[in-house]
């Protein structure tokens, strides 16, 4: 059970000269066991938080946020986490990077010598097994914090723009093989992205954010598509070339669009009390 | 010429000088110093009594190596230091380091040993040899304690600086991988306050060797220090002269031993 909730979620930050910053604002979701949700939306509305959240690294000022219909009270390895920032240890190696929650799970060695070889190879890292991360290039980082996450096998898999830092071929390979693993072995998926293309392409329903503050402007059920027009057979240029494809498209960015639109030129966090400057 | 002393000037001390000039710069130092020392010795100025030459210490370093003073050859005083020096220090980083580490990790462990911690530090270990001479007479444990409470400090705060400045992201990263508060603290913040941790021991180390002198004031037996004090009982400047060097040397061949080991974890971790 891995179902993942987030019942009238609100989270403020204090601000450093007092007040407060209405990061996300009454937030409900419900993301079902299996499914694969990606979420959109312009840079601050509080995606990386409300993704901290169902992590259990960070916790709403109000509402709540459960997991399997339990509250989430801390991090757990079964809620696996690719961080935007990769946060791999610079210490260790590819190889014990990739291990480190099977070593923490005190997986027998040699079953874990194999699961970590075939996420190596997956993710081609081959060759670079006993490299440190400050020798890899930011896309090979960011594929050893990938491969960390999936070796552990989770019931949820929390991605923060997991695909930013890949350059366009290696991009491609990945959102496919993604495809591959999450069909194969279906799990619970939270998909943060700036690539719209990528939301549709890989997700069961898109849910579009906006700010000031951080809340859901709408929810869009991309399966429907996918089935109809046979997606999963197609590769990933031919799909994004269908009509259905480039109409949710410019649906998507028209949201987008609107909303920021609607609010220009809004930058800057508005406190709940402006302190006197 | 004006281009190099400007790299000199301008750059952090070292950093832009190639090795063949480091060492031939060290060089020209310590000439010109023995060459300032030589020349006052040799004016006339002061009894020499008071100031030896450089080479009447050489001549008394020498003897002592052979002969025996205050009971033993210059060797012994040296190795009877040492040993003390490494016993402290290895009690000051055995307690000093996980305690920092803690510090770092149990905000409240913090609140309750910085204050406290933060007033003992201003009692010099120099401070602390009455009460040693008090509690342990002329055991081992005078010295082992002052040279403890010279090296402490530093081991603690260079530990707990170094598990503060561990990036909150490498924590919860281990966090959500399932790692436990023990696994955490042995991959992610030991490893990553270690280079902090390396720098404080030298650091530690130095204040620890310094400490050495005062903690065998009160020592009967055998030491660098123990020495100076004999060579002092007996009007004998050129054996006092003959311990300073001892202690000089001992502790910059430390300090030498200790950056190399932090240059080491450097070049394997990169300057992440
Ligand atoms: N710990 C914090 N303290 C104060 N404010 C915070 C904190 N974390 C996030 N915020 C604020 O909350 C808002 C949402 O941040 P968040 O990181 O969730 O955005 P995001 O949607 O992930 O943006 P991006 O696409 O740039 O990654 C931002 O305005 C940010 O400044
Ligand atoms: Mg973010």
């Amino acid at each position: 059970m891995s179902e993942i909730v987030f019942e009238g979620v609100t989270r403020r930050f204090p601000l450093p000269r007092g007040g407060e910053f209405l990061a996300i604002d009454r937030i409900d979701l419900r993301i079902e066991e299996r499914e694969f949700v990606a979420i959109v939306g312009p840079s601050g509305c509080g995606k990386t938080t409300l993704m901290r959240m169902a992590a259990g690294l960070d916790f709403p000022t109000d509402g709540r946020v459960l997991v399997g219909g339990k509250e989430v009270t801390g991090p757990g390895p079964e809620r696996a986490v690719v961080f935007q920032q990769f946060a791999l240890l610079p210490w260790k190696t590819v190889r014990e990077n990739i291990g480190f929650g099977l070593m923490c799970k005190r997986t027998p060695k040699a079953e874990a010598d194999a699961a970590i070889a075939r996420y190596v190879e997956l993710m081609g890292l081959s060759g670079h097994e006993d490299s440190f991360p400050h020798q890899l290039s930011g896309g090979m980082q960011q594929r050893v914090a990938i491969a960390r996450a999936y070796v552990m096998q989770p019931a949820a898999l929390l991605m923060d723009e997991p695909f930013g830092a890949l350059d366009a071929q290696t991009r491609i390979v990945m959102q496919e093989e993604l495809v591959r693993l999450a069909r194969r072995n279906p799990r619970t998926v939270i998909f943060i992205t700036h690539a719209v293309d990528e939301a549709i392409y890989l997700a069961d329903r898109v849910v579009v954010m906006g700010r000031n503050p951080g809340r859901i402007i709408e929810t869009i059920d991309i399966r429907p598509l996918r089935e109809d027009g046979g997606w999963e057979a197609m590769p990933i240029e031919e799909v994004m070339d269908t009509p259905a494809f480039t109409h949710m498209r410019s649906r998507i960015w028209k949201l987008l669009k609107a909303r920021e639109q609607e609010r220009p030129a809004a930058p800057a966090p508005i406190p709940a009390t402006v302190p006197a400057k | 010429m004006a281009k190099r002393r400007d790299r000199n000037f301008l750059g952090p001390a070292g950093t832009s000088l190639g090795l063949g000039e480091f060492w031939a710069l060290t060089a020209a130092g310590f000439v010109l110093f023995f060459a300032v020392w030589g020349g006052v010795a040799a004016s006339g100025w002061l009894p020499p009594n008071l100031l030896p030459s450089p080479l009447a210490v050489w001549d008394t370093l020498v003897r002592l190596w052979n002969q025996p003073f205050a009971g033993h050859v210059y060797a012994e005083h040296l190795s009877a230091s040492i040993q003390r020096f490494l016993m402290g220090w290895a009690i000051a980083v055995g307690i000093g380091v996980p305690l920092g580490l803690l510090m770092g990790w149990y905000r409240l462990l913090d609140e309750i040993v910085t204050p406290l911690f933060d007033a003992m530090r201003f009692v010099a270990p120099l401070a602390w040899v009455p009460l040693a001479a008090l509690w342990f007479g002329t055991g081992i444990g005078g010295p082992l304690l002052i040279i403890f409470v010279g090296s402490f400090a530093p081991c603690v705060i260079s530990a707990y600086r170094g598990a503060r400045l561990v990036e909150t992201r490498l924590v919860e990263a281990a966090q959500t991988l399932g790692a436990s508060s023990r696994q955490v603290m042995l991959h992610v913040l030991i490893p990553g306050a270690l280079p902090s941790i390396i720098a404080g021991l030298r650091v530690s180390a130095g204040l620890g060797w310094q400490s050495l002198v005062g903690s065998e004031l009160i020592v009967v037996g055998a030491g660098l220090g123990y020495l100076m004090v004999q060579g002092q009982g007996n009007l004998n400047t050129t054996v006092v002269i003959a311990g300073m060097v001892g202690i000089g040397v001992v502790g910059f061949a430390i300090d030498v031993l200790l950056r190399a080991v932090e240059a080491a974890f450097k070049r394997k971790w990169g300057q992440a």
